[in-house]
C-alpha cells in the first residue's frame, strides 16, 4: 500500500471514529434517563408552563434529527454551549485549562517514557536475576495501585508530615514574583509531587513493553549475526537491539493516552492542579453539563488525533509497514 | 443428547481434566499467590461480619473521633467515631460484587459481540470491529464518570457503567480466536450436515473460546474493583453503600490528609491493591496454563 492510499484510509477512518464519538456524546446527554430540562434545572418547583417554554428555548419540542442537526451545526461553529457555573463559554473554559494539564502531562509522561525505557533495558538485559524479579514485582504492585490514592500517600507523606512540598495549586495564591527564577522554582516546587505521582503510575507499564520488546529483539536471528561478527555487548544494545525495540513504545504511548487523561483526571483532583482534570471533577460535582459535554468532547478528539498522528509517525519510522 | 453430558464417562473424563488442570496450575507460585489472597478476601466477604463485629460502624456520639488504632479498635476510627475495621470488613462485600458482576457483563458482550464478528465475517465483522476500535479509543474515564453523573449514583449502576465500556479487549481477543476455531474441521462437518449458525456457535465455537474467556474475565474484574474504587473517589458511588472507595472518599473529603489519619487512608487503599493483585496473579496464571503456547516459554 502506498502512502497517500494509507494516509488517506487512517485519515477517513479517525473521521469516521470521531462522527461516532459526535452521536454517542449527542445521545448521552439527552436519552439517558431523566429530562435535560429537568436535568439542567435543578428547582423540583418549576411550573409546567416555564418548563415548556424552556423545552423551545433549548430546541427540546424539535425532533431528534432537527436537534440533531443543530448541535452538528453549533460544534462547527465552536459553540459548545456556556458553562452554567463560570458563565462563560464553555470553550474558553477549557482552552484556559489546557497549558496547565499539558505541562502536568507534558513533564510527567516525557519522564516516565525516559525511565521506563531504561528501567526495561536494566531488567532485559539482567533477565532471571533478582534485579529483574523485583522489578517486575514493582511494576505489577504500581499497576495495582488506585492512581488517587498513591496521590494521597504522597501527599500526607511529603507535604503533612515532612512538609516539604506544598499541598495544593500551582503557585502561590495571589503570590508576585520579583525575578523569574523565584517564579520558575516556585512553580517546580508545586509540580513535584504531582509529577512524581504520575510517573511512578506511567513507568510500571512502559518498563513491561520495553522489557519485553527487547527480549523478543535481542532473541532475532540478526543479534545472533551481529554477536558473530564480534559485535561488543554496549554496541549490540545500542546500534542493532534498542532502535528496533523502541518501535512499539510509539504505538504505546498513543495508545495509552486515554488512561493518561484517567491519570490526569485523579491527580489533578487529589493535588488541586488548576486544568483539565480538575475542570471535570468539579463539572462532576457542580453538575455542570455544559462544561462536562464540552470537555467529553475535546479530550476525546485530542485522544483521536494524537492516535492518527502515532500511526502516521510509526509508518514513517519503521521502514518495514512500508512494504 | 444431553442428558449424555452428564454421563459417567463424561464426569470421569472432566475429574481428569481438573485433575491435570490443577497439577499445571499449582507449580505456578504467582497463581498460587493470586489464590491466597482471593480466598482470603472471599471468606472475609462471606466471615467477616460473623468474626468482626460490623454493627461497630455506625455513628454513636459516644466513640471516640479520629483515633490511632486502640485495643478493641484495631484500625482507629474515622471523623464520626466509625470503626474503620468494621468498614473494611462490610467494603469487601461490596467491591467483590462490583469486581465479579461487572466483569460478568463486559464478559457477557465481549463474547458475543467476538464470535458474532469473527463467525459471520464481511460486513458484520466490520460494522462491530469499528465500533469496538472507538470503544477502545474513547477514554475511559471521562466517558464513565460522565455516564455515572447522568444515571446517578448507585451501586447498580456503577456495575452497569463498568460494564457496558469494559468489553472492547475481550471482543478482539474472542473475534481473533473464533477466526482461528472456525476453520476447522468439525465447523466444516456441522456445516455439512446443516447445522444453523446460532447452533455452530454455541456448541463449537463457544466452548473452543472459553479457556481464553476465563483468564481475560479475571483481568477485567481487577480492572472493575480498581474502577469502583476510582468512581467512588471522584463522588460518583452510591451513598447508601460503604465501599472501599467510598471510604476513601469520605477520608478525603472530611480532611484524613491534613489529620494525619493514616489509619483511614492507608487501609482501604492496601485491600484494595492486594485483591486487585490477586486477581491479576490469577489471570495471568491462568493465562499460561490455558495457552500452552505461553507455558514455560525459555526464550
Amino acid at each position: 500500500m502506498n502512502m497517500r492510499l494509507y494516509l488517506l484510509s487512517k485519515f477517513s477512518q479517525a473521521v469516521v471514529t470521531i462522527f461516532i464519538v459526535l452521536i454517542i456524546n449527542f445521545f448521552l446527554f439527552r436519552v439517558m434517563p431523566g429530562d435535560p430540562v429537568r436535568v439542567l434545572i435543578r428547582s423540583p418547583r418549576i411550573s409546567a408552563e416555564t418548563l415548556a417554554r424552556l423545552r423551545e428555548r433549548f430546541g427540546l419540542d424539535e425532533s431528534l434529527l432537527t436537534q440533531f442537526w443543530v448541535y452538528l451545526r453549533d460544534l462547527f461553529t465552536l459553540d459548545l454551549g456556556s458553562s452554567f457555573n463560570y458563565r462563560q463559554p464553555v470553550l474558553d473554559v477549557i482552552l484556559e485549562r489546557v497549558p496547565a494539564t499539558l505541562l502536568l502531562v507534558g513533564t510527567a509522561t516525557l519522564l516516565s517514557i525516559v525511565l521506563g525505557i531504561s528501567l526495561g533495558v536494566l531488567l532485559a538485559w539482567k533477565r532471571g536475576t533478582r534485579i529483574d524479579v523485583g522489578g517486575l514485582a514493582l511494576s505489577l504492585i504500581l499497576y495495582a495501585m488506585p492512581t488517587f490514592w498513591v496521590g494521597i500517600i504522597m501527599l500526607m507523606v511529603f507535604a503533612v508530615y515532612w512538609n516539604i512540598f506544598p499541598l495544593w495549586g500551582m503557585g502561590v495564591p495571589g503570590a508576585i514574583y520579583q525575578t523569574f527564577w523565584a517564579e520558575l522554582l516556585s512553580r517546580l516546587h508545586h509540580l513535584f509531587l504531582p509529577v512524581l505521582t504520575f510517573t511512578l503510575i506511567l513507568v510500571g507499564e512502559y518498563a513491561l513493553i520495553m522489557r519485553s520488546s527487547l527480549l523478543e529483539v535481542l532473541h532475532e536471528d540478526y543479534m545472533l549475526t551481529a554477536r558473530a561478527k564480534g559485535v561488543s555487548a554496549t554496541e549490540l544494545l545500542r546500534r542493532h537491539a534498542l532502535p528496533n525495540a523502541l518501535l512499539p513504545m510509539v504505538t504505546l504511548i498513543a495508545i495509552n493516552l486515554g488512561f493518561i487523561i484517567g491519570g490526569a483526571i485523579q491527580i489533578e483532583t487529589v493535588f488541586s492542579w488548576p486544568g483539565l482534570g480538575r475542570l471535570m471533577f468539579s463539572a462532576l460535582t457542580d453538575r455542570d453539563y455544559p462544561v462536562l459535554q464540552g470537555l467529553f468532547l475535546f479530550i476525546t478528539i485530542c485522544v483521536i488525533l494524537a492516535n492518527l498522528g502515532a500511526d502516521i509517525i510509526y509508518r514513517y519510522i519503521d521502514p518495514r509497514v512500508k512494504a | 443428547m444431553p442428558s449424555s453430558v452428564y454421563s459417567k464417562d463424561n464426569l470421569r473424563l472432566l475429574k481428569k481434566n481438573l485433575r491435570s488442570f490443577w497439577d499445571i496450575y499449582r507449580q505456578n507460585t504467582m497463581g498460587l499467590i493470586g489464590l491466597c489472597i482471593l480466598c482470603f478476601f472471599t471468606l472475609l466477604a462471606f466471615l467477616g461480619p460473623r468474626l468482626v463485629d460490623v454493627t461497630t460502624y455506625v455513628v454513636d456520639g459516644v466513640t471516640q473521633t479520629m483515633h490511632p488504632p486502640v485495643s478493641g479498635y484495631w484500625l482507629g476510627t474515622d471523623n464520626l467515631g466509625r470503626d474503620i475495621l468494621a468498614g473494611v470488613v462490610i467494603g469487601t462485600q461490596v467491591s467483590l460484587l462490583v469486581g465479579v458482576a461487572a466483569a460478568t457483563i463486559s464478559m457477557t458482550i465481549g463474547t458475543v459481540i467476538g464470535i458474532v464478528a469473527g463467525f459471520y465475517g464481511k460486513l458484520a465483522d466490520k460494522l462491530l470491529m469499528r465500533f469496538t476500535d472507538v470503544f477502545l479509543v474513547i477514554p475511559w474515564l471521562p466517558l464513565v464518570l460522565a455516564m455515572a453523573a447522568l444515571l446517578g449514583p448507585s451501586l447498580g449502576n456503577i456495575i452497569f457503567v463498568i460494564g457496558i465500556t469494559s468489553w472492547a479487549g475481550t471482543a478482539r481477543i474472542i473475534r481473533s480466536q473464533t477466526l482461528s476455531v472456525k476453520e476447522r474441521p468439525y465447523v466444516e462437518r456441522a456445516r455439512a450436515i446443516g447445522s444453523s449458525g446460532t447452533h455452530i456457535m454455541l456448541r463449537h465455537i463457544l466452548p473452543n473460546v472459553f479457556p481464553l474467556i476465563y483468564a481475560n474475565t479475571i483481568l477485567v474484574a481487577a480492572i472493575a474493583i480498581l474502577s469502583e474504587t476510582t468512581l467512588s473517589f471522584l463522588g460518583m458511588g452510591d451513598p447508601t453503600r460503604i465501599s472501599w472507595g467510598m471510604m476513601l472518599h469520605y477520608a478525603y473529603e472530611m480532611g484524613a490528609v491534613i489529620s494525619r489519619a493514616w489509619w483511614w487512608l492507608l487501609p482501604p487503599g492496601i485491600c484494595v491493591v492486594l485483591v486487585v493483585l490477586g486477581f491479576t496473579f490469577i489471570g495471568f496464571a491462568l493465562d499460561e496454563v490455558l495457552n500452552p503456547k505461553l507455558r514455560r516459554r525459555d526464550r
